[in-house]
């Protein structure tokens, strides 16, 4: 079992006036090799939460476990843990600071202890799967696009070879192209080297596209747990706590009102293809 | 934890004080600090007499008040224990080369009060007057400069602007740090260099930050037509009202007593 969170609290302020209850009573597991999105109106608790899974931040009541073992346990290396749990924060273009791209992106495998030939190979490695290409590896990371800093700052936890990746909204900000890239990535990573993904996200669709479970929040607490297309089902309610499903979610339970035998569970574009060709096909 | 930094803390509640124009209350606060100065012995009753009335009248709760003295006891024991190991004057106690005279403890007690006085009166002002009330109020009072060229509005302007950053400012230190943190940085281990060198992956971020913010705050305002202090106006001008001229009216009063009752009776 990767994480464990149990019975989790979190409260800002406790005891002053400004006392404000960020997560009540969460627990849930993550097993090794899942790939979980956690969706959720602005100040669901979706930050606070991934915050206490590689220990930035200490539960107020409650525990949180990795491979077994309470974090929080004294003598507990939480440095250490985030090296296997890395966190990737919305817009992490702003925690670039080093001379060249190499260079910054090398700063979590040094932090690791590794050699200056390993930390350049691992670096250059997490740039290639990004995506950046080997003109830029010297120039300044504040000389480069939006989307290029993007790609540098995901590549600095990539380089640190983590068994889990937590990505809070990585594609906030990005073109439609950028977008589909940097998800496609994650997800080749996640099939290829098993990694287990946390992907934090406002949109509904790519919820839809990548995940195998996910995670609603609302007001700190978990509201739905299951695979998305049963979470979408819940379409109604969903938008009564300030989201949505995927577009396709409504345009397949408009389809069926008007008659046509169609999936209404279909909440990806391909799924929705299929299912409206069959269903054209049966008519004939 | 930098959650916890407060300074000069507005509280908001709904007291005369808080209405009081914010020059009434600069002029009140040097007032009341000269005040504490001229007073010797019995003219302490006086200032507390004042202290207290202006506790009650800034319906703060004291529990809040109190707060600002914490970071101040380490000055105040280190200033009260000098004062009273090093007066000279009659020995009250006395250990191989440290004593303790009457006059030493007299003159502990007098600068003990002081201290406490001056920051519970000081912090009264920030309590009941929001930042950019302050800056209004300051800018108002420093008018008369603009004859000597020295640019009032400017600074008035840049003050309200710095305040208004702090929290924001202090917001990105914590994002940066736990950003740099997720990476692995230590910001806690080694002796002082490496603490410094640690400082670079977050002070680097913060400074381009600040810049950025900067820069797109100064296009922001000339594209609402900023062009500085010339001919500008307020959308709420400080304008004095009654109870502002009865305060002014007590604390003429208040400054005279405590002059008159040091000169003519050695208060």
């Amino acid at each position: 079992m990767a994480i464990k969170l149990d019975h989790v609290f979190y409260t800002y302020s406790e005891g002053t006036a400004y006392e404000m209850h960020a997560l009540k009573d969460v627990s849930l597991e993550i097993p090794d090799g899942q790939f979980l999105g956690i969706i959720g109106h602005t100040g669901s608790g979706k930050s606070t939460l991934i915050q206490h899974l590689n220990g930035l931040m200490q539960p107020t009541k409650g525990t949180v476990s990795y491979n077994g073992e309470d974090i929080w346990a004294d003598k507990y290396d939480r440095r250490n843990l985030r090296f296997h749990v890395g966190l990737v924060f919305q817009y992490p273009e702003y925690q670039l600071f080093e001379e060249d791209v190499l260079k910054d992106v090398c700063f979590g495998p040094k932090n690791m202890g590794l050699t200056p030939e390993e930390c350049e190979k691992r670096a250059r490695e997490a740039l290639e799967q990004v995506g950046v290409p080997e003109e830029i590896f010297r120039k300044s990371p504040f000389d480069l696009s939006g989307g290029q800093k993007r790609r540098v700052a995901i590549a600095g936890i990539l380089a640190m070879n983590p068994d889990v990746l937590i990505l809070d909204e990585p594609t906030a900000g990005l073109d439609p192209k950028g977008r589909d890239e940097i998800l496609d990535q994650v997800k080749y990573l996640h099939d290829k080297r098993g990694i287990t993904v946390i992907l934090v996200s406002h949109s509904m669709e790519d919820v839809a596209k990548y995940v195998d479970r996910l995670i609603v929040m609302n007001k700190g607490e978990k509201a739905y747990d299951a695979i998305p297309s049963e979470v979408f089902s819940h379409y109604k309610e969903l938008e009564k706590i300030g989201l949505a499903a995927p577009q396709m979610t409504y345009i397949m339970h408009d389809l069926k009102e008007k008659g046509f035998d169609v999936d209404v569970h279909a909440d990806t574009v391909e799924e929705a293809r299929d299912s409206i060709l069959h269903a054209l096909g049966t008519r004939g | 934890m930098l959650r916890d930094i407060t300074i000069g803390q507005y509280y908001p509640a709904d007291s005369v004080l808080h209405r009081l124009d914010p020059r009434v209350k600069f002029v009140g606060t040097i007032v009341y600090i000269i005040s504490l100065f001229v007073f010797q012995n019995w003219g302490y009753l006086l200032g507390t007499a004042f202290l207290i009335a202006i506790i009650v009248l800034s319906k703060v709760p004291f529990s809040f008040m109190i707060k600002g003295l914490k970071t101040i006891v380490a000055l105040l024991i280190f200033t009260m224990v000098l004062n009273a190991f090093l007066t000279p004057g009659t020995i009250l106690w006395q250990w191989k080369f440290l004593h303790v005279t009457e006059e030493g403890l007299i003159v502990a007690a007098k600068m003990g009060i002081r201290l406490v006085y001056l920051i519970l009166g000081a912090s009264i002002l920030t309590l009941t007057t929001t930042p950019n009330k302050l800056t209004d109020g300051l800018e108002a009072l420093f008018k008369p400069l603009k004859a000597l060229h020295v640019p009032v509005h400017e600074i008035a302007m840049m003050m309200s602007i710095a305040l208004r950053f702090i929290p924001i400012l202090l917001e990105e230190t914590d994002k940066i740090m736990k950003a740099q943190m997720a990476r692995g940085a230590d910001f806690e281990k080694g002796g002082l260099i490496a603490k410094i060198k640690a400082m670079v992956p977050l002070l680097v971020p913060l400074f381009v930050s600040a810049f950025r913010r900067a820069n797109d705050l100064a296009l922001a305002m000339e594209a609402r037509c900023y062009h500085g202090g010339d001919n500008r106006t307020q959308m709420n001008p400080l304008k004095y009202e009654r109870r502002d001229h009865i305060a002014y009216i007590i604390l003429a009063v208040y400054l005279a007593a405590s002059i008159i009752g040091r000169v003519l009776f050695k208060w």
